[in-house]
Parts: C-alpha cells; structure tokens; sequence
C-alpha cells in the first residue's frame, strides 16, 4: 500500500502537493443465460417485467436455488484474476427496504466469499505497469429497477434485473490517480471479456464501478474516504476522481475535514453531492441466507474451469512480442480486445509480424476509429488484409498501391489479387518502361540534373516524377536504381 | 354404524377400496361436518365444490382400479400451505384475499396422490404462536372441555386448526408445520398424533416461510398409522428447495408395525423442569414403563444444553422471520395501506397488516441482527445451536435409538389464559420441542392419557437424524398401551 510516491502523479493544490488513494468496488454483471437464483432469462431490452419468475417477485413460499453456470462464471473470473477460489462460500442476506428490492434483502456473500485475493497488470500510457491488488470477488443479485417517469404521481418498478447474477470485485486502494483508475477499469473489463464471463457493457449497466477516494499528504496515513456510487462510464470514473479529490483538497486545505459518505458524481454539473452520511448508513443486518446451502465444490471442478480458460490478454501479449517480434506497446494495443487479437493472430499466420501488425493498428485501426466502428464490423477481413500484405511481399504492388487497394477493399469488397488483376495495379518492373519514363523526365528538366549532381537529396524529386508518370505502379527499388545510374548519383 | 368422517384414514382408505363407500359420500360426510362445526372457527376457508369434484375423479380411478395411495381421502390444509387459486393468508391480514399461482410441494404430492381437499385451516398468525389466539381471523377453539365446565380451550399452536380439525372429525387428517413445536404441541393438546419429520424431510417450497432453518412440514392425524401414511406422500426430493434432502421416502407404514424389541429408549434428565406438573411426570413415567413392558430398553440420558435451547431458539427463529418477513410491503401483492411516500405506505401497510406477536417477533429479529448486537445474540446462539446438535448426536452415538419426553410442560389452557400474560409464558410452552428443531431432528407427539380436569397429555419421541420409522414404531407402542384417545362429544354441532 505505501509504494514509494510518484511526485508526477500528485496534484498540486493551493497549498502542498497531495496523493490521491483509489479502491473500487466494480459491479459486473454475470454473462449467463438466466438468474442467479431463478431460471427467469436475463436477456436484455425486454418489455417490463417480462423476465420475472416468482422467485424473483418474492411471492411466499418462493426459494432461491443457485444457479451453477453463474458459480462457474465467478471462479473463471477467479482464475483470470489470478485470485484463490474459496472451496466453500456462503450466500448471506443484506437486509434494506426499497420497493425494486421484492425480497426486502439482497442475496449477497459477505463474510465468505467465493474469490478470495488477486491482483491485476494495469499498462499506463507512459510504459509503465502497476499491479492492483484484488481483495475479494463475489457473487449477489442485481436489485429490480424503479421507474419515476412513467406517472406524474406514482412510481413503477420493473423486475426484469432483479435477481440477475453480480460479480463485485473489490480492489486494494492501490490505485493512484485518475489515469491509473482508469487503466484499471479498462484492463479489468478486457479481462472479463476475454473470460466471456461480462460483456463489460457500460452502457447497458452491466459494468458499473463505486469509487472510492481520499486524499492524503505524500507519507501521511491514509485520508478518509469518500465513496462515489454507481459510475458508469470509463471516462466518468475519471472525471468523479479529478472533482472528488479537488473537493477534498479545497476543504483540507481550508482547514476543515472531510465526512465519510456516499456521495454522488453528477456528468452534467460536473460535481459530486452527498448522497448519505455515515450515520445514515443502513445497518444491513447481514446474515447467513437460511434458505441455502454452504456453495461448496471441489478443486477438481475449479482445476476443470481452469482448463478450459482462454489464453488472457497478459500472456497472450507476451507472445506476441516472443513470437511476432513485436514492441509491447503494439502488442498491447493488439490484445486489448480478444477481437483485435484473434484479427492480428489470423493476418500475421505465416507472414511477417510487424508488417501484419503496422497494418492492423495503422491502416485498419485507424480506419475503424475514423468511423466509429468496432473491429467485429470491419468491411476488411483478416483473409482480405493478409491477400494485400502478400501482394507487397510478392513485389507485385508497392507499398502506396497497397493503400489504394486497401481503400478500394475497404469501400467494394473483393479478392485483392483480383482487383489488382482488374485495374492493372500491378507494379511496373519492365526497365525499359521504366527508363522511358526517366528519360523523359531528365530531358524535360536539364537544370534539375544539373542541380542534383551537387545536391543528391534532389533524387527524391526524381522518384517523385517517375513515380507519377508510371502512375505509380513503378516498382520504387528499380526506379531508385536507374535514377542514380543516370544521373550519376551515388 | 360409525359416521365415515369418524373413521381412521387406514380405515377409510380400506373402505374406498372394498368399495364400502364411494369417495363422494366421504367427502360429503366430511362437508357436512365442518359445515355444523363453524364453532369451533377450525377452517378459514372450506372448498366443498372442490372436494366433491376431487371425489369424483377418485371414484372414477377406483372403479378403474386405478386407485393412489391416498385416493379419495379428504385432508384439511394448514392455511401456510400455498395452495394454486385458492385464498392462502399464513392467518395474517396482510395476506387477506392473497390467491396464488402455485401450488406448493407438500400440497401437491397430495394431490398428486389422489387426496381430496376440504379447506384452508386456522393457524397463528404466520405461524407464530403457541395457542392459535394470534390468528388475525379469529382463534380456534378445541373440541375439548375441561370436566365440568364450558370455557374455551386452546387448541395449541400453531397448527391449532390443523388439530382441531383432526380431533373434531372435521378431516381424516391434515397438513401442519411446526418450527418449534408447532405440530406436536397442538397435537398433544388435542389428543392426536403429530409428526415433525427431519428438517429436509418435506420440501419447503411453496409454504409461507416463518423461520427458514427450523420450519418443516409434517401431518397431524388421529393415529400413528395414518401419520406414517400421509408422511409418506409428503414427503420427498424437491430440486427448488436446496435444504430438502435427495433421499428416498421410506415405507412408513410398513414401520409403524416394527414393535420395540431391542431398541433403546432414552429418558433426558434435563427435561424435568422445575414446577412441571406432577401428572405430567406420572404420564412420562408410565410411558416409559410401556415402552419397557413391549421389549425397549429404558435408559437415563443426558442432554446438558437443554436449558439454553429456548432463548437461543427466540433469537434464531425470530431473526430469520424478521427478513423472511420483509416481502410483505405492500407493493406487489396482499394488503397496500397507502402513505405520503414510500416509507409511509411501508409503515402503514405494516402497521395494519401484520399483528402484535408478529410484530414483536421482527422488533425482536430486527435487533438481535443489529450492528453491535449480532455477535452477541445472533452468534451466540448458532454456537448453542451447534452444542444442542452436539449433545443429541453423543447420546445416538451411545447407542440410544430414540429419546422420550413429555410434549408440553401441562395441558392444555382456556382461551385468553396466557395471552395477556408475559409473551415468555406462552413461550415456555415449546420448552421440549425447541430442541428438536433447533437440532434438526424428528419428533413425534402421542396421545397418553388425560390430566385430571380430562384434557389429553401427549408424549414426545425424539429420534435420529431421517429415521422417523423407529419414531413410528416406537409411538405405535405407545399409542398400542394408552388404547386410542376416545374423542370428546360433538358439543358443538
């Protein structure tokens, strides 16, 4: 916890220089077909209180049972956490009123949960990594939803999510900056999706993150904290931590101290307000669920969910820099999605990595962003990519073509060989050809020889105009070669 | 000739068969009953039109010689029973009108079973009370009188419609649950036969929940044998009840016939509490003289942690009702008393809708779970849980096959005796059935004799964990040498 301060992550208040200390409690929702304790489904975008079994509305006499895929979804998250799976857990209740809460408790683990500590690589923009602990995983139910717009003076509530299996992951307060709270959410989410166990949905609520921070003088103990409820987006969680922090500075700074709360992030205003205070806190009278069993499995069972887990983002990141020699921030960039990975992995089979790799992040990334798109919608498929990486390879286009083809893939489809077949896009290695077009050239510009004898950087002026003339099919290494030879450049 | 809602239901259930009579004048006999026994305030709800309909697909099966186990024979239904489009209430307000969608598991292997319904019955308010005077619907009176006087008695609780019903004819037999004593208590003081079976025996699925880790189903009927039959279509594996065990059901009745011979039978020092009433002592006693006398050997045994079993069994029961509870607000189903907002329509809704003892019960709950309290009530007392365990599982390891012990601490008490008193009076009438839940065990309650102002005393066998048959064969002895309990007149017709 007291890792040796880095001074360019403080922020500088009026007064000193101040820390700022992150933990958060994310909220991802279990991918699985139906609830946590009910068969109800848990698809998303149905008409209210479509999904809702009895189990789920709390009718008398209704008993939950656990739903085994959600168990075996959070010991793969476990796993991917590098985190102890607890052989034995235990389903406890959390006790409140609130008219979306039909039980009147939230089936939750308290004392037992079932993933015990972890931790997890974050990569920081500047290159360097950091290590967030993980203190615990557990299972709960999702509550239901209250809808205040419905009626001007009623309230309605749709149980469609109620019940629904979470996973809250809580972190050590390890993290130390905005930048670093978000890295952090970006890598656990990456994680969860390569696990297929979240779908790390932010806009749909199926990720959600309850930050907390204070902020402390470097060295000093750790500052009471406040913590900020429900943040939905990566970018908010950001924001929340920049405006909470500063509010806590302004305050200490001031001479005043802060209060332990719940406190809101509102986007719009950009401000967090008090939500409660410590004294309002709900006493959730936990305790162990009577209607369910100690969850208890074998070793066997997690080393079986162990064996069937993809290959994650840090290893798989690792070998592409062993295996396609690649820079790890390329590689980095590649493996943030699963997605992205397994487009690269398809494209640089039996080709040249880099090559592979400066074509995806450059050319399809960049295209992709340009539009908004996500990689699963690329109009250009792995298939067609590599066909136009070969045809550089093989000589027959040069790297500029590449990119007009690439183009031309992008916007009509096609088999890329074909097309150059088609358009006559092939490059021009016929000297003759080329040398034709020199000729013509150095006759048409006797000062421009002259000067380039003195000056040979002229000799790209030369390419240029070959280039143009042949519209630019001419193969570069054979113009370069001619051009030098006839103007006696070495 | 007897009137065919007197007879047992082994005998009613060999009459349907020999074809002595049809399911249909069965079940009639039966409406007519409780139609002239509204007195006694036993059923909140009667089902004549369903009843006659059930009977006559009975008939139909017999004649085909398609006849189930418990073909034709009418059974009344503790109203904690959820039971598909007919009214469930738990005895509360908050439920008045509550009409379900589902049919619970109990209930269902019933009729699955071909048993017909009469009715709903009377019951404490959510199963809470020892005395059925916490019934928001009225309390039931017993059909039993002390000598020489006609004030109201008590059927016990909370199965008190249940035990009622079943001593006053009013069913062959009925359904009942019992958290702490719930079965055998009523039944002791109605002179009939109640059996709790194992915790995990009966799916609780579909049946109101009072305290989830104690609370288990079982039958109250006029004899062991018809005890042992219903038991064996109650129970059963359930897949949407996780702490309902994945067992085969035994043959029960085939049971009730095993005799004593060879077993041993237990008797708790601890169980002679101060002040209990010496005709108590006597019947206990002589129970175990005629256990003696049919081959048992009789065997002095201690349970030391029997003394904390009642406080810590008021702190574990009324801490899960106090969350069990919490469903009822108003805002999905039952009753809604609106309020200014959310937290009013809360408290108003709750404020009428659930009665005294259960209000009392979640304050009680609510507390003992409270930050700050919870290790020193709550904790506490699954420690002594864990020791009450313990204690019975040492004197089955020693060889004791089964445990006698009174049921209740006197007899049975007038309406309006105990209910202004101090709540821990009528608390102290689960004194030695506590522990049997509290431990998980079966338990059954047998008719031995009466006390001298004539109402019914009852003996308890405690056995092991999911071996109710030596329950079975053990009560049957008893009930063999205390002869049948001869029912009380119908007063009230």
């Amino acid at each position: 916890m007291n890792a040796p301060v880095n001074p360019k992550k403080l922020i500088k208040g009026g007064l000193h220089d101040w820390e700022v200390v992150i933990g958060m409690e994310i909220h991802a929702q279990v991918t699985s077909r139906s609830k946590l304790f009910s068969g109800a489904p848990t698809a998303f975008g149905a008409e209210p209180n479509a999904h809702v079994s009895l189990v789920d509305a709390a009718m008398p006499g209704m008993l939950p049972v656990i739903n085994e895929e959600c168990v075996a979804q959070a010991i793969r998250t476990g796993l991917g956490l590098k985190a102890k799976i607890n052989l034995r857990s235990v389903f406890d209740r959390k006790n409140y009123f609130y008219p979306d809460l039909p039980q009147g408790y939230q089936i939750s683990q308290y004392k037992d949960p079932i993933v015990g500590e972890g931790e997890v690589l974050v990569d920081l923009a500047d290159g360097e990594s950091i290590t967030v602990g993980i203190e615990r995983l557990h299972l709960e139910q999702d509550a239901g939803k209250s809808l205040h717009d419905q009626s001007p003076n009623q309230s309605f509530v749709d149980l469609n999510r109620s019940g629904v299996a979470l996973m809250e992951i809580v972190s050590r307060p390890d993290l130390r900056s905005s930048e670093e709270a978000r890295a952090y959410v970006t890598k656990l989410r990456t994680i969860l999706r390569y696990l297929g166990t979240c779908d790390g949905d932010m806009e749909k609520g199926n990720l959600r993150a309850d930050v907390n921070v204070s902020v402390r003088r470097p060295g000093e103990p750790l500052g009471t904290r406040c913590e900020i409820k429900n943040v939905n987006s990566i970018r908010f969680i950001g924001q929340a931590i920049e405006t909470e922090a500063r509010r806590q500075i302004a305050i200490l700074e001031d001479g005043g101290k802060i209060d332990q709360e719940t406190r809101l992030f509102d986007p719009g205003k950009g401000e967090t307000r008090s939500m409660r205070s410590k004294e309002e806190a709900h006493d959730y009278r936990y305790f162990p669920d009577p209607d369910l069993l100690p969850l208890e499995f074998e070793q066997a069972y997690v080393d079986g969910l162990a064996g069937g887990l993809p290959e994650l983002p840090d290893a798989k990141k690792a070998r592409f820099v062993s295996e396609f020699g690649l820079s790890a921030y390329d590689a980095g960039v590649l493996v943030a999605e699963r997605a992205s990975a397994d487009y690269y992995e398809a494209v640089a089979k039996g080709r040249d990595g880099k090559a592979a790799a400066n074509w995806v992040i450059n050319e399809l990334f960049g295209r992709l962003n340009k539009e908004g798109r996500g990689i699963e919608e690329t109009p250009v498929s792995a298939a067609q990519l590599g066909a136009i990486i070969d045809l550089i390879g093989e000589g027959v286009i040069s790297g500029k073509i590449a990119k007009d083809l690439f183009e031309i893939v992008w916007t009509e489809g096609g088999d890329p060989r074909q097309i150059v077949e088609a358009r006559g896009l092939k490059q021009v290695t016929d000297t003759g050809a080329i040398e034709a077009a020199i000729d013509a050239i150095i006759a048409q510009n006797p000062d421009k020889v002259t000067q380039a004898k003195e000056k040979p950087t002229l000799l790209g002026w030369f390419v240029g105009q070959t280039m143009k003339a042949t519209g630019g099919k001419a193969n570069p290494a054979a113009v370069n070669a001619l051009l030098k030879s006839k103007l006696g450049i070495e | 000739m007897t009137e065919l809602n007197e007879l047992t239901l082994a005998e009613a259930r060999d009459g349907l068969r020999a074809k002595d009579f049809s399911a249909r004048e069965l079940a009639q006999a039966h409406i007519a009953a409780l139609e002239k026994a509204r007195a006694l305030n036993a059923y909140l709800l009667e089902t004549p039109d369903r009843a006659l309909a059930m009977a006559e697909v009975s008939d139909a099966k017999i004649a085909k010689g398609e006849g189930r186990p418990l073909e034709g024979l009418p059974l009344g239904i503790k109203d904690l029973f959820c039971t598909h489009g007919v009214v469930t209430t738990a005895g509360s307000k908050i439920l008045e009108g509550f009409e379900p969608h589902y049919e619970s598991a109990v209930t269902h292997n019933l009729w699955r079973d071909g048993a017909v319904m009469l009715g709903k019955l009377n019951l404490d308010e959510f199963a809470m009370g020892s005395s059925n005077e916490t019934s928001a619907y009225g309390n039931v009176i017993s059909p039993w009188r002390r000598n020489g006087s006609d004030a109201p008695i008590v059927p016990g609780g909370s199965s008190g419609g249940s035990a009622a019903a079943v001593a006053a004819h009013l069913c062959l037999g009925a359904t009942a649950t019992d958290t702490g004593g719930s079965i055998r208590q009523p039944a002791a003081f109605t002179g009939t036969v109640g059996i709790k079976p194992t915790y995990g025996r009966c799916s609780r699925w579909g049946t109101v929940a009072f305290a989830s880790s104690l609370d288990q189903a079982g039958p109250i009927a006029r004899t062991v044998r018809d005890c042992a039959i219903l038991l064996g279509s109650m129970a059963g594996p359930d897949a949407r009840d996780t702490t309902c065990v994945d067992l085969p059901v035994p043959d029960f009745e085939a049971a009730v016939s095993r005799g004593v011979k060879g077993l041993t039978i237990g008797i708790p020092k601890e169980y002679r509490v101060d002040g209990m009433p010496a005709e108590i002592q006597r019947l206990w006693d002589q129970g175990a003289e005629w256990l003696r006398a049919a081959g048992a050997e009789i065997r002095e045994i201690s349970l030391p942690n029997t003394r904390y079993a009642l406080p810590a069994y008021y702190i574990v029961a009324p801490a899960e009702a106090s969350s069990n509870l919490a469903r009822y607000d108003g805002v999905r189903y039952g009753l809604r008393v609106p309020g200014k907002d959310i937290v009013g329509m809360y408290e108003n809704t709750r404020a009428a809708g659930f009665g005294r003892e259960v209000k009392r019960r979640i304050m009680i709950g609510t507390y003992v779970l409270s930050a700050g309290y919870y290790d020193a009530y709550y904790v506490r007392a699954q420690k002594i849980r864990t020791l009450i365990k313990r204690d019975f599982e040492a004197v089955y390891a020693a060889g004791v096959d089964a445990i006698l012990t009174p049921a209740t601490p006197s007899s049975a008490f007038a309406i309006g005796e105990k209910a202004s008193a101090d709540p821990v009076e009528m608390y102290l009438n689960d004194v030695f059935t506590v522990t049997v839940n509290m431990a998980g065990l079966p338990g059954i309650a047998v008719p031995a004799g009466l006390d001298a102002q004539g109402l019914p005393l009852g003996l308890q066998l405690i056995g092991r964990p999911f071996d109710e048959e030596t329950l079975f064969a053990t009560a049957q002895a008893i009930e063999d040498a205390a002869g049948r309990m001869s029912l009380p007149r119908a007063w009230w017709a």
